[in-house]
């Protein structure tokens, strides 16, 4: 499905911030990324996507190597994968409807978009999803108007309008308060393993990552130090993975 | 206690010797710029003192303002400075709207359509509206379409200047959620940009109506149609009581701009 082969980032030569990663991510199933803060695990996911572009390595989707893609055939790559961020990302001004049809954006023509035009199919699974999400009656709210809640959940709505082979999360539930978290994640894996698409999630909550995930990459400097189960994640691994001790109770 | 705060006084000063000598320096540069300024502006102080009285024999033949000159000769005129004012407003912000896009650096990520941009906006807005006035004049031959065209062009830089800063606060996190959509530029500008710098349009394009209807208001000086060509002919022929009048005029109408201005943008924003 996606295979991360010798990725490596440096935003300033000399001082990469990742450091030859490699990893294969199987057609199902929700992976958690963790690590302490700065070890590059936002860069990670924005280099699958190519909002950051990687220095070396390959990044193969669907059978392509898509690390160096430009123009248009990015664009069709991109629209493959649903993004949801921490700060969801919302465009403020326009209504939950709208942007719920932004994540149709790569496949409307320029003209199309100028006349606000869209597929009645894909208002149709809008209205589809925001019942999903549980946000049926928002679709005429502005996304400024939503609490932060319910504005993930116009995220995740978004992301799912693009039909995605794959689902990035970065740091979805990070402003978010512990209870409001747990339901965006159910929501969100639940509407992934629905509709079987493998889902890729940063978190800094190692708790919620065990809870949801069937696969764990700890990272650390810019490289993967643990690849496994979340049973496997024993006090020594996040040692290893975060560093000091005396925050473990 | 007190042993102990009497041995630790330490002296403290706001800014270092070196930043109070570079203070004293512009201080220094400022009367001396005001000193060479004045020398070299020439004032006669004959003139000067003359002033008052001037003053005084002007308004005096201003007065009693010749209300009935409104209808016959202001009106008019009136009329084709706002139709000029709304014309060119409409005009600029046609041109300057995607000048302003053009030279947003986050919008359009093409550092030589930037600086492209931003020759226009500078160059557009050094030449004052009564230059281009002059050239239109030239081009057009004297009339509305010159003062017209004239704050048209004018206005590119200011409106373009003003809208370029806006989109470029605008926030990131929205236009980062549509490119991993994979929305094309055309679509980031649409749905990404326009809909967050949408309030700045408003307000810009209401403040440089404001600025036009001052603007047309003296164009007709130099032949660009207009109250001033009226206030032009008045001056020329000695008439200062129907000077007063169209003076009037201009500001009445200033203020009524300058309150609708504001109850509109009250509304929108």
């Amino acid at each position: 499905m996606l295979s991360i082969r010798n990725l490596s980032k440096s935003y300033v030569p000399g001082k990469p911030v990742l450091k030859s990663i490699s990893v294969e991510i199987a057609p199902h199933g929700i992976t958690a990324i963790i690590g302490p803060s700065g070890t590059g695990k936002s860069t990670l996911i924005r280099c699958i996507n190519l909002l950051v572009e990687p220095t070396e390595g390959e990044i193969v989707f669907e059978g392509k190597d898509i690390a160096h893609l430009h123009g248009q055939a990015l664009r069709e790559v991109r629209r493959k994968m649903g993004m949801v961020f921490q700060e969801y990302n919302l465009v403020e001004r326009l209504t939950v409807m709208e942007n719920l049809l932004t994540g149709r954006l790569g496949y409307t023509s320029a003209w199309d978009s100028f006349r606000r035009k869209f597929e009645q199919s894909d208002i149709d699974h809008a209205f589809k999803l925001l019942e999903h999400v549980g946000l049926a009656s928002f679709a005429n709210t502005r996304a400024d108007a939503l609490s932060g809640g319910q504005r993930q959940r116009v995220g995740i709505a978004r992301a799912l309008m693009q039909k995605p082979a794959l689902l990035l999360a970065d740091e979805p539930t990070s402003s978010l308060d512990p209870k409001t978290s747990v339901e965006i994640m159910q929501l969100m894996c639940g509407l992934a393993e629905e509709n079987q698409i493998p889902v890729m999630i940063n978190m800094h909550d190692v708790d919620l990552a065990k809870r949801f995930a069937n696969r764990i990459l700890g990272m650390s400097e810019g490289s993967i130090v643990y690849d496994g189960p979340p049973e496997g994640l024993t006090d020594d691994k996040l040692k290893m993975i975060y560093g000091g001790e005396g925050w473990l109770a | 206690m007190s042993v102990v705060h009497a041995a630790t006084t330490r002296e403290w000063r706001r800014f270092t010797p070196a930043e109070r000598l570079a203070r004293y320096a512009v201080y220094f540069f400022i009367v001396a710029a005001v000193a060479v300024s004045a020398e070299s502006i020439e004032i006669i102080p004959e003139f000067l003192y003359d002033a008052p009285e001037q003053f005084a024999d002007m308004f005096q033949r201003m007065w009693p303002i010749a209300w009935g000159f409104y209808p016959e000769g202001v009106h008019e005129a009136l009329i084709e400075t706002l139709d000029i004012a709304a014309l060119s407003t409409v005009l600029g912000l046609l041109m300057g709207i995607p000048v302003g896009f053009l030279a947003a650096r986050n919008a359009v990520p093409v550092p030589v359509l930037n600086y492209f941009a931003r020759f226009i906006l500078v160059s557009t807005r050094s030449v004052s509206t009564l230059l281009w006035a002059l050239f239109f004049v030239a081009v057009f031959g004297p009339g509305a379409l010159a003062g017209t065209c004239a704050i048209a062009f004018h206005s590119i830089g200011f409106i373009g200047k003003l809208f370029s800063e806006a989109v470029e606060d605008a926030n990131k996190g929205s236009i980062e959620a549509l490119t991993a959509a994979g929305a094309s530029p055309f679509s980031l500008i649409l749905y990404g940009y326009w809909p967050q710098v949408k309030p700045t349009f408003w307000a810009i394009a209401l403040f440089r109506w404001d600025i036009n209807v001052r603007e047309s208001a003296v164009l007709g000086f130099v032949g660009a149609g207009g109250i001033g060509m009226a206030l032009d002919t008045a001056i020329n022929l000695f008439q200062w009581d129907r000077v007063a009048m169209i003076l009037v005029t201009v500001f009445v109408v200033v203020i009524i701009a300058e309150v609708v201005v504001t109850q509109i943008r009250k509304r929108i924003i």
